[in-house]
C-alpha cells in the first residue's frame, strides 16, 4: 500500500501540471495512465500538431509541450504507473483507497482525475462476443512473441504496429495472413516492402480490401470469416489473430464510481473543482461546469485551484498560505533553486 | 449576414435532425454545438482519432472538399467505412452545401 497526499488519474498535460500545483504546496503525488508514457492525446494522438494556445508559448507541440511539463515537475521526482488504470475505489473514513489494474494500492486523501476523454484502450474488431477469445488466442498487442511459433497468424491493420509484426513474426511463424481494409498502408514505406517482398517468397499473404466478419471457435478460436469490399467472403482457420486498430479513448470504471455525471463529462464546482465525492476532484477535459471550455489552459488554472483543497484534506493541522514562486523560499527550496 | 447551410443528420436509428449550421463551421462542430447525437469528436477536430465518422449521401460525395491522406489513415480506425465514409470534421461547410445530407453510423470507435 502506497500512502501519498494525492493519486492523480492520466499523465496528460494538465496531470502532469496538476503534479507542480501540488508540488509547491509540498505535496507528493502519484500519477496513474493507461500509456506507456506521460503526455495523453497530446501525445498519442497529435505529437507533432501545433498548438497555438499555451500562454506565453506561441507555437509548440504536444511532444514539446510533455517534455516541457515533465521538466518542470521533475524536482518533484513523481512516481509514474503506467500501463495500468484505477479498477476500484473504496473510501474509508476520510481517506480513498486506489486499487489499479495491475493490483498497485494507494491510500490517499485526494483523488484528481484528469483523465480527458478516458483511458486509451485498444479498438477491436467489430465483432460480437470475441472477448471470449481474448487472451486466449485473439491479442491487440505482442507480450511474447515466441507463442507464435510454427503458427498461422492472422494479422489485422495497416500501421507500424501490423506491417512491423508481420515482418518479425514471419521469421518464426508457420504463414502469415496480412489483412486490411485497404490497399494502401500507413506503415513506413521500409516495413511495407519488406513485407511485400515477404509475400513472393510465401510466407506473407496480402488481403487487402478486406474487413472481419466473424470469428469462430469452440474455446478458442478457429475461423475467421472476411468480407471483401464486392461482398466477396473468405474463410481463413488461423491458430492465432493479432487486432491492430488502434486506441480509442473510453472512460472505463471512472463512470462506476458514483460521481454526477453529465453526458461523459464529471460535474465539478468552480471553486475547487471537486465532484460531488469529498476528496475525488476532476479536472482537464474530463470535467463540466457552467462555461467550461475544453481546453489545455483550463486544465492548468482547474488544476492550481483543485490542489488548494487537496492540501486543506492532506494536511488538516497546517494553515494553507497563498505563496507566489517569485518570492517564497519555502517553494524555492521545493524546486531546488538556489 | 453569415449564411447558414442546412445540413440533414440522420441517426443510425432513423432520427433525422435539420439543422442551419454556419458556413465555416464543419459538419462535426455542427452537430456538437446542437447536441446531434451519434458523433463523439473524441479528438476535438485535430483529425485524429475518428469518431465523428459519417456516410455522406451519394449525390453530395463529389460536391464536398476532396479527401486527405491524413483522413485516408484515420479512416482506417472508423467503425464500418463504406465508399461514402468521411471524417465530419474535414468537411467545413460553405453555401453551396445547402441541403447536404449525412448518415451516422451505428457506432463510433
Amino acid at each position: 500500500m502506497i500512502k501519498t497526499d494525492a493519486v492523480i488519474v492520466g499523465a496528460g498535460p494538465v496531470g502532469l501540471f496538476s503534479v507542480f500545483e501540488l508540488g509547491i504546496l509540498g505535496l507528493n503525488a502519484h500519477v496513474i495512465d493507461n500509456l506507456d508514457r506521460a503526455g495523453g492525446q497530446c501525445i498519442e494522438l497529435y505529437p507533432d500538431k501545433p498548438i497555438y494556445d499555451i500562454p506565453a508559448l506561441p507555437e509548440c507541440t504536444g511532444e514539446s509541450l510533455t517534455k516541457n511539463l515533465l521538466k518542470q515537475i521533475k524536482p518533484f521526482q513523481t512516481k509514474f504507473h503506467y500501463n495500468q488504470r484505477v479498477e476500484k475505489l473504496e473510501k474509508k473514513n476520510n481517506c480513498w483507497f486506489v486499487t489499479t489494474s495491475e493490483k498497485v494500492q494507494f491510500e490517499t486523501p485526494n483523488i484528481i482525475i484528469a483523465a480527458g476523454v478516458g483511458s486509451f484502450e485498444p479498438r477491436k474488431p467489430p465483432i460480437k462476443n470475441i472477448e471470449r477469445f481474448e487472451k486466449i488466442n485473439l491479442f491487440y498487442s505482442v507480450k511474447d512473441k515466441n507463442k507464435f511459433k510454427d503458427q498461422t497468424v492472422c494479422i489485422f491493420g495497416g500501421g507500424d504496429s501490423a506491417l512491423d509484426w508481420t515482418v518479425e513474426l514471419s521469421k518464426i511463424a508457420k504463414k502469415i495472413f496480412l489483412i486490411h481494409r485497404r490497399d494502401e498502408f500507413r506503415a513506413a514505406q521500409h516495413t511495407v516492402d519488406l513485407a511485400k517482398d515477404l509475400e513472393k517468397k510465401g510466407k506473407v499473404d496480402f488481403l487487402t480490401r478486406y474487413q472481419p466478419l466473424d470469428f469462430q471457435g469452440n474455446g478458442k478460436l478457429e475461423k475467421i470469416v472476411i468480407k471483401h469490399d464486392n461482398g466477396d467472403l473468405k474463410e481463413l482457420n488461423v491458430d492465432s489473430v493479432l487486432a491492430f486498430f488502434g486506441l480509442k479513448m473510453e472512460l472505463g470504471p471512472i463512470a462506476n464510481w458514483g460521481l454526477d455525471l453529465e453526458a461523459k463529462s464529471l460535474k465539478v464546482n468552480t471553486e475547487n473543482f471537486q465532484t460531488n465525492e469529498k476528496g475525488i476532484f476532476a479536472i482537464g477535459d474530463i470535467c463540466t461546469y457552467p462555461g467550461k471550455i475544453k481546453l489545455i489552459l483550463s486544465g492548468f488554472h482547474e488544476g492550481a485551484l483543485s490542489a488548494q483543497e487537496c492540501f486543506k484534506r492532506a494536511r488538516p493541522n497546517e494553515k494553507y498560505i497563498f505563496r507566489f514562486t517569485t518570492s517564497s523560499s519555502d517553494i524555492h527550496k521545493r524546486l531546488g533553486v538556489k | 449576414m453569415t449564411y447558414m447551410p442546412k445540413v440533414t443528420y440522420i441517426e443510425h436509428n432513423g432520427t433525422t435532425h435539420e439543422i442551419e449550421v454556419e458556413s465555416g463551421l464543419s459538419i462535426m462542430e455542427g452537430a456538437i454545438q446542437n447536441g446531434v447525437p451519434g458523433i463523439d469528436a473524441d479528438c476535438g477536430g485535430a483529425c485524429a482519432c475518428a469518431t465523428c465518422h459519417v456516410y455522406v449521401k451519394e449525390e453530395w460525395v463529389e460536391k464536398i472538399s476532396e479527401i486527405s491522406e491524413s483522413e485516408k489513415d484515420m479512416l482506417d480506425f472508423a467503425f464500418e467505412t463504406k465508399n461514402n465514409s468521411r471524417l465530419s470534421c474535414q468537411l467545413i461547410l460553405e453555401e453551396k452545401h445547402d441541403g447536404l445530407v449525412v448518415n451516422l453510423p451505428e457506432k463510433q470507435g
